[in-house]
């Protein structure tokens, strides 16, 4: 058998049903990879060996079970019953830490599970640790968590993109096929760009948030990670649907069909004959790389060689996604994160012994930098004779981004595509000291949670040996056409040669003297000069 | 507060409205970084001045996108995390099942 990390989720299922491997084997050859390389990549704040091999073992024991009851036994267990998986570790799991990359919840253990846990555990799914974020999801570059950065396996001095880096390099350096991650204005579909692995935020109430640390409840959707279509498909399948813990999670059924995309390539690339795809002119203009241009446009040439049909259009109001959300997603952190007040979890400091005092060290203390920035920024555009021109204004231009989505979809088109970022992964610490700068990356991915779109991000070639990633932005509740034509262009660039490529610098993280990723950020801070509009 | 010419963009954080802000977010602020917040909080509010140009006098505001209203269910009793539980990650807890906390009403001991 071939390594079995190599291995899509898709493949390892078709086997463990055939009897020819088996959940421990699977979820050993990735827990070996996942605790040699983490030194150096730092993908994972937590790696559970034991829990995870017992995991696997009730999974191969199900397998076994249904194999002995008959086809249709094995045919009704889910794709991801006993593939390895990776949770951001914001995802509740009974027992075990949640630290949502900050101290301030350092020590704390969930005392339930997610709903999305509960889903994966009944599916059958290898849960091998959390990984690596930045704290409260609030970040570009993973770097703003308070464990310290992970890096990027194409370029070890780069970042992975964030908030959810360590899913994303977890996935691209095969420690685990699939992963799970959230996305408030990017945070999935970004490092999914930046590490060459399919990500995608699903609509806004697709997946229960029940269990999930929350930064700003009306953007937030967890979605899945995989290394292809196929099996970002499965685990979106696995984790979704309506859940009355969360009134918010709709009651939309999940489509079967989203666990039998086309397997063949040609098959799949019939998909594309017909279909519109609008590709929005106003997220091609400043700022955005070369490279990062030419393999969108390369790629939505290749799918109008297939087939499909490519207008351009206009989405007017995307030049004010970016101050409008830094105004609405800031001010739903500053009241989400309330919560956190040293009096019934997480970090506290009673030194001062008077309660208001406490109070103020307990928050000072236990936040980061960049999350202090944001509870700021909402604190005072909540702040009273503030509110209608900050919160108010920017609810109002919410209202003018989702009217200019509406009218594509109005307009017949099946899809829009874009770039994911408008640049590949940047060095460690660039744009530490300059937060604008760091909000900038998610210019092309916001305005989708703004308007509550599903939105994904899929490998499409390289710029200077870095991942570029194409943005599918679907009409609510198109999830399922969205994967179909992530999977077309899978079919229609299998030959690629770049599809075969693995992360450039993966065998670094096999060396021992490879530093990890803080302290080649120390190096580069030592010697890089601050950046304009640094002000630390 | 300075509260003339509330247009974002045309605000101007003082060094008196970031302490302000920290203190109602309960935030203990070194002096180093209520001054750097003060910079960077200032470069930032200058990104929204591009909302100035917009003419939203007559658009509705969206507060979430998904159009649910009035999520109702049956008002039956179901299981829930026990005292244990719910205390287990307390920095502080009391023989009878409670948080303790500082006290909150006259200062002095046992208040809580």
């Amino acid at each position: 058998m071939t390594d079995p990390t190599r291995l899509h989720a898709h493949e390892m299922a078709a086997l463990l049903r055939a009897g020819e491997t088996t959940s421990r084997a699977l979820t050993e050859a990735h827990l070996a990879v996942a605790e040699r390389q983490n030194r150096a990549l730092h993908a994972w704040l937590v790696i559970y060996r034991e829990d995870a091999l017992a995991q696997a073992d009730a999974a191969d024991k199900r397998i076994a079970e249904a194999r002995h009851a008959g086809a249709a036994a094995l045919a009704g267990l889910h794709p991801m019953c006993g593939i390895p998986i990776g949770l951001k570790d914001l995802v509740s799991v009974k027992g075990g830490q949640a630290t949502a990359g900050s101290r301030i919840l350092e020590g704390y253990l969930a005392p339930f599970d997610s709903t999305v846990t509960a889903r994966l555990r009944d599916a059958g799914a290898v849960i091998m640790g959390k990984t690596n974020m930045d704290e409260f999801a609030m970040g570009s570059s993973t770097e703003h968590s308070a464990f310290g950065p992970t890096a990027n396996p194409w370029d070890m001095a780069r970042v992975p993109g964030g908030s959810s880096g360590g899913s994303a390099a977890a996935v691209a350096a095969f420690h685990a096929p699939v992963a799970i991650g959230t996305d408030t204005g990017g945070s999935i579909r970004q490092p999914g760009s930046m590490c060459g692995v399919v990500g995608m935020k699903p609509t806004y109430g697709r997946v229960s948030r029940y269990g999930i640390v929350a930064f700003a409840s009306s953007l937030d959707q967890i979605g899945p990670f995989g290394r292809d279509a196929r099996d970002a498909a499965a685990l979106l399948h696995a984790v979704s649907g309506h859940d009355p813990r969360d009134a918010t999670s709709a009651p939309e059924p999940v489509p079967a069909e989203l666990l039998s995309l086309a397997a063949g390539d040609d098959e799949a690339a019939s998909y594309l004959k017909g279909r519109r795809i609008a590709l929005p002119k106003e997220y091609f203009v400043a700022g955005i790389e070369a490279g990062v241009a030419a393999r969108i446009r390369e790629a939505v040439a290749a799918m109008e060689a297939a087939g499909a049909k490519v207008e351009e259009v206009s989405l007017p109001h995307t030049e004010y996604g970016l101050a409008s959300y830094y105004i609405i997603a800031p001010a739903e952190a500053s009241s989400n994160l309330a919560r956190f007040d040293g009096v019934r979890f997480g970090h506290n400091d009673r030194s001062s012994g008077e309660f208001i005092e406490d109070y103020l060290r307990t928050r000072g203390t236990g936040f980061g930098a960049e999350v202090k920035r944001r509870i700021m920024l909402g604190t005072y555009a909540l702040s009273a004779g503030y509110y209608d021109a900050y919160y108010l204004k920017a609810q109002k231009v919410r209202t003018l981004i989702k009217s200019d989505f509406d009218a594509v979809w109005a307009a017949g088109f099946d899809a829009i595509c874009a770039p994911t970022s408008p640049m590949t992964a940047f060095p460690l610490g660039a744009k530490l000291q300059d937060p604008v700068a760091m909000y900038l990356v998610d210019a092309c991915t916001l305005p989708i949670n703004m308007a509550g779109l599903p939105g994904m991000s899929i490998p499409a070639g390289l710029s200077d040996g870095l991942p570029v990633g194409l943005q599918i932005i679907g009409a609510p509740w198109s999830e399922l056409s969205m994967l179909r034509l992530a999977r077309a262009y899978e079919g229609i660039t299998a030959r690629a040669p770049w599809r075969a490529l693995e992360p450039a610098e993966l065998h670094l993280t096999d060396d021992p003297n490879t530093p990890g990723p803080a302290e080649r950020k120390e190096r580069l801070g030592a010697t890089s000069a601050p950046r304009p509009g640094g002000q630390s | 507060m300075v509260r003339s010419g509330i247009i974002p963009g045309m605000v101007t954080l003082t060094r008196a409205d970031v302490e302000h802000v920290a203190f109602l977010a309960r935030l203990g602020l070194t002096g180093d970084e209520m001054a750097r917040l003060e910079s960077q909080l200032n470069h930032i509010l200058d990104q929204y001045a591009v909302l100035q140009s917009l003419d939203t006098e007559h658009i509705p505001p969206t507060a979430q996108v998904i159009e649910l209203a009035n999520i109702l269910r049956e008002d039956v009793v179901q299981p829930s995390l026990s005292v244990d539980e719910a205390l287990a990650n307390a920095p502080e807890r009391s023989d009878t099942g409670h948080f303790v906390v500082p006290a909150i009403l006259g200062g002095g001991e046992g208040g809580a």
